[in-house]
């Protein structure tokens, strides 16, 4: 034995035995080397000591399969289909959790490995009901794949005819149906270990274990954020985002409505993974064709919104500083927290009221663009907005919950009355018997048309920072991005590491903007100050973050802080296609980036259609009595405790 | 039922503390030399030979170690170690002791099994009246940097807690689920830091050896599994309760012992051991044979094979920890099986295909209950075949 200690993650609420784990070489290299040998069916590989067998059989190109191992997850070992015989050992060993520290011999698919896996799916399908033609994920399903790899043509223990529970409908956003659970506990593990949330657990013993929120309530009535993050790694129907498919498809048969759909940068990166394609393929202009096809009467880029985001989330920002800083008003609450992920929003009201002044009062794109239409866009088209239905195509399943907020009416109407998840829309583009791939492009509708660069990178994990911060140098220093940053691309906020700081001095400051002028007098008190912003994705990290804040940290002398409730941000959001990983998520992210660099606009406040709205409708300018009314928003402090 | 001692006890005749004191003159590798030496293997009935565990514990550089008590005797049929903690808890603390000093740990745990709850205010005693005469807390019997103190911790009723790694995680406050192996408790065990784990038993045996040294103990036994060992004897037997044998004793002295020779089978080992028939009563129960960790139920002539089996099977139904997919399926599909026996309705084919079941719960579990759950089902479909096969059609 040496001193080596498995690196965890103190931090963590999860259970110790639920964190990762990875052994650490040990500190005398010579005697033992870093490196470990083993034979896995007859092929010889060194590998880091600390690596799973499963790690070592992937790097051979020899496949295990799994189902409670995820990627983004900490170890479970408890589905013990990934078992797998250890020469001189006498039981089967879960090779996703058998770290390889000495030489050993593994054989993946002897007789006595291929019974276990075969009784295994046995089992579980003896207590899976449901049949796989009546479920979402019919043909990306890992408990189906399994049944088909291992040959299973019938329930030999049994198959259950008839429900064995209710399903929980209550959220806006998640729909739990445990006849499906397979117990593999990736969402319990997803909520508290990936997202440090911890509304799932596993409950009872034997063979009455469930998966339950606290005290089995309604997924609505407890601390649910609604990132669906649990969703994405589900690996079989047991958990779906509450799908209104029916009701849109309602609308568009329905000759009295005017049907407006607004797309998010992040679908259009992940779409092409339902139609088969490899992640990071961008099908923005496809999808505006099948879109028409399917039935919609307008398309618009919910960058538009993003855009007006920046302008007025910017703006905000700017007014807290001047209050802080030249009027010396300790009310004015900084750092300034985006406002743009309903699952942030949501975590923050449950786990940090206290800091709920800190959240910027705009209203997320998808909610000022819902505003827009029914108000604007319906005066100047001349329709009655009571005959416009709003869908929202997003990669969030928290959109479902943020568009049913008893405030998000400040139309008169529900201002957005559909949230559609990247998934569902696959399912209505098939329907129409839409192969979308294969479609000619086509642009987006007028009078929105025109979005910007800054609009796309929205959906990645710093995109809203640096979209902000584009328009924010340009607008008080007077200069150009491009030459502070190259091709104005502010890389030190890209990436994906789980909490970043940035500080950027404002060296030279330029006059006031026209769109500005009621606001702020000058820039001088600006001159020489040194910008400090933050950006955290995963509700973990924003955790980290804001307990940075409490704790007197470098983030609390911030300025500003994005935070995302997803890992990745948007792109990885709870109603994009499944699977998820940290690669696919990686290929999203570049499809994004990529639509940013093709954009001719690339500023937010450069959008000529953001200049027209301004000038035509909200007339008074940024964070006006207008733009406060519509565009803005309030939050409720929740707390975390349930009665 | 009342535990009851049969014959005295090697327990009774050690000198109070004498174990420790002839420790405190040892180094640390000098003590798990003796241990190491002596043979013994672990009393809970998974046979792990303590010295070896010691010495992993002791080889692990950490500024925290534990040596944790298993008292959660939850095994069916077992109540010897009830008997140690009400009669002769000093010798288990003791022990602890011992090992605290042999590993480097300067705190032990008892993790009580909650239905024992009546006994912690006798074991509180003790432990006062211990730390009082200064064979706890800060320089043990005046020896400087010798210093332990032990808590008591109440298990909540579950049989999965006696698992060393769900223990472990119960102790810390969390939902009693056995942990992935390895690491292993002795490296990352509370908390993270290095724990050895003991039973009972093992403890008091402990202080025994250090008091009449490795040689006395390595005589009794087989070369495999020496020493003596606590038997909790019950069910269609004479005398039940709580004996005392040499390890090897084979099952039909055993018997004999008992008042138990009509037997026609006997469950050693409890739920998760093997039921052995009496063609096999010549078999000794050892480590290298027959293992157990102090569990007997004899079955006499008129038991029925597949009550016994369908007892068995409903305890794991309701205690595997719901877990791992073998055993939280596996034994419901074993129990419906028996059921189907019961009625007359399952075929040779299922049997089989239940039996095959069983083999790969044996081998995929993740831990020892699902492991050792289908062994009394599997022993019993073995050797009570004319048994248990060709039951009539119930009468609907």
């Amino acid at each position: 034995m040496t001193d080596k200690k498995p690196v965890d993650n103190k931090d963590s609420r999860a259970p110790v035995s639920q964190r990762a784990k990875k052994m650490e070489a040990p500190a005398d290299m010579g005697a033992i080397g870093a490196q470990v040998s083993v034979v896995i069916d007859g092929q010889k590989i060194k590998v880091p000591i600390g690596t799973t067998i499963l790690e070592a059989a992937k790097s051979l190109g020899i496949r295990i399969p799994t189902l409670c191992h995820h990627d983004d997850l900490c170890v479970a070992g408890v589905c013990r289909v990934c078992v797998v015989e250890v020469e001189g050992q006498r039981t089967l060993q879960a090779s996703c959790a058998y770290p390889i520290t000495a030489p050993i011999t593994v054989h993946t698919h002897t007789r006595k490995v291929r019974q276990a896996r075969r009784h295994i799916l046995d089992l579980l399908l003896s207590k899976h009901y449901g049949e796989c033609y009546a479920c979402f994920r019919n043909n990306n399903c890992e408990l189906q794949s399994l049944a088909k790899e291992y040959g299973v043509d019938f329930f030999r223990f049994g198959h259950p005819d008839e429900p064995l529970c209710e399903l929980d409908r209550s959220s806006y956003s998640v729909v739990r149906d445990m006849n499906k659970c397979i117990l593999c506990r990736r969402c319990v593990r997803t909520c508290i270990d990936l997202q440090e949330v911890g509304v799932l657990e596993a409950a009872n013993r034997g063979a009455e274990t469930k998966i339950v929120t606290f005290k089995d309530k309604p997924l609505a009535d407890v601390v649910c954020i609604n990132c669906g993050q649990c969703i994405n790694r589900c690996p079989t129907g047991a958990l779906r985002a509450n799908d209104p498919t029916d009701e849109v498809w309602a609308a568009i048969d329905d000759p009295t409505k005017h049907v407006v759909i607004q797309t998010a940068p992040s679908p259009r990166a992940g779409i092409g993974e339902c139609f088969g394609l490899e992640p990071g393929h961008a099908l923005t202009f496809e999808m505006n064709t099948a879109l028409r096809l399917c039935g919609f009467n307008k398309i618009f880029d919910t960058n538009f919104t993003a855009d007006l985001t920046i302008i007025e989330e910017g703006t905000e920002l700017l007014l807290r500083l001047y209050k802080a800083l030249v009027e010396k008003d300790e009310s004015a609450a900084l750092p300034q927290f985006t406002s743009c992920s309903p699952g942030w929003v949501k975590f923050i009201e449950h786990f940090y009221p206290e800091y709920l002044d800190h959240v910027s009062s705009a209203k997320s794109p998808q909610q000022m663009f819902g505003a827009v239409i029914k108000t604007y866009y319906a005066q100047i088209n001349n329709i009655d907005p009571k005959d416009i239905v709003t869908v929202a195509l997003m990669p969030c399943s928290a959109k479902k919950y943020e568009c049913n907020r008893p405030e998000m009416c400040d139309s008169g109407y529900k201002d957005i009355d559909y949230g559609l998840t990247t998934r569902e829309l696959a399912q209505m583009i098939s329907e129409a018997g839409i192969h979308l791939p294969d479609i000619p492009k086509s642009d987006f509708d007028d009078p929105f048309g025109t979005a910007t660069g800054s609009g796309v990178i929205f959906g990645a994990t710093g995109g809203v920072m640096e979209s902000a911060l584009r328009t924010v140098i340009e607008l008080v220093c007077g200069v150009k991005v491009e030459n502070l940053f190259e091709h104005a691309d502010i890389i030190p906020v890209r990436g994906f590491e789980g909490v970043r700081y940035v500080e950027l001095p404002i060296k030279d400051v330029g006059p006031v903007p026209d769109l500005l002028k009621n606001l702020v007098p000058n820039w001088e008190w600006l001159k020489g100050a040194t910008l400090k912003v933050g950006v955290a994705h995963g509700t973990a990290n924003a955790k980290k973050v804001m307990d940075d804040i409490k704790a007197g940290g470098k983030f609390s002398e911030c300025h500003f802080i994005e935070f995302m409730a997803c890992p990745g941000g948007c792109l990885g959001g709870g109603g994009q296609p499944i699977p998820t990983s940290p690669e696919i998520r990686a290929q999203r992210a570049k499809a994004i980036y990529a639509e940013d660099t093709a954009s001719e606009v690339r500023k937010s406040y450069e959008n000529p259609a953001i200049a027209e709205i301004y000038a035509k409708f909200l007339t008074e300018g940024p964070c006006s009595h207008l733009s406060h009314k519509l565009l803005h928003t309030h939050y409720t402090p929740r707390g975390k405790y349930i009665a | 039922m009342t535990a009851q001692k049969k014959r005295s006890l090697t327990f009774a005749s050690i000198s109070p503390d004498s174990g420790l004191a002839a420790a405190l003159e040892k180094s640390p590798a000098d003590i798990i030399g003796q241990i190491s030496a002596s043979g013994i293997k672990g009393r809970g009935g998974a046979g792990f030979p303590t010295g070896v565990k010691w010495n992993l514990a002791a080889a692990v550089k950490d500024d925290m170690k534990f040596i944790v008590c298993n008292a959660d005797e939850g095994e069916p049929g077992t109540f010897k170690d009830r008997l140690i903690l009400s009669d002769y808890a000093d010798l288990v603390f003791e022990g602890m002791t011992i090992g605290g000093l042999a590993i480097g740990a300067q705190k032990g745990i008892m993790y009580l099994r909650g239905e024992y709850t009546y006994l912690r205010p006798h074991l509180e005693e003790v432990l006062a009246k211990r730390r009082e005469n200064k064979l706890l807390g800060k320089a043990i019997k005046g020896k400087e940097k010798a210093d332990f103190d032990i808590e008591i911790v109440l298990g909540s009723g579950a049989y999965v807690c006696g698992e060393e790694t769900a223990l472990i995680e119960s102790l810390e406050g969390q939902r009693g689920e056995p942990r992935n192996r390895p690491p292993f408790p002795v490296d990352t065990g509370f908390m993270g830091h290095a724990t050895a784990v003991n039973n009972v038993e093992t403890l008091a045996w402990i202080s025994c050896i250090l008091a009449k040294g490795a040689d006395w103990f390595k005589a009794i036994g087989t070369e495999k599994s020496t020493g003596l060992k606590l038997f909790s004897v019950s069910g269609d037997c004479a005398d039940p309760g709580v004996y005392e044998f040499p390890m090897g004793i084979t099952v039909a002295q055993l018997l004999k012992e008992v008042g138990g020779e009509s037997a026609k089978a006997v469950q050693v080992g409890g739920a998760s051991g093997h039921c052995v028939p009496a063609s096999e009563f010549s078999r000794a129960i050892a480590y290298e044979d027959i293992p157990t960790g102090g569990s007997i139920i004899v079955f006499g002539p008129e038991r029925d094979m597949l009550d016994v089996a369908l007892n068995f099977l409903e305890f794991f139904v309701e205690e595997s920890c719901g877990q791992c997919t073998p055993c939280r399926e596996g034994n419901v599909k074993l129990l419906e099986g028996v059921e189907m026996l019961k009625e007359g309705r399952c075929s040779m084919q299922y049997l089989r295909e239940l039996g095959a079941l069983g083999e790969t719960m044996q081998l995929a579990s993740k831990c020892g209950l699902g492991q050792s759950s289908p062994n009394a089902f599997l022993s019993i479909v073995k050797h009570f075949k004319d048994e248990i096969m060709g039951r009539c059609q119930q009468p609907v």
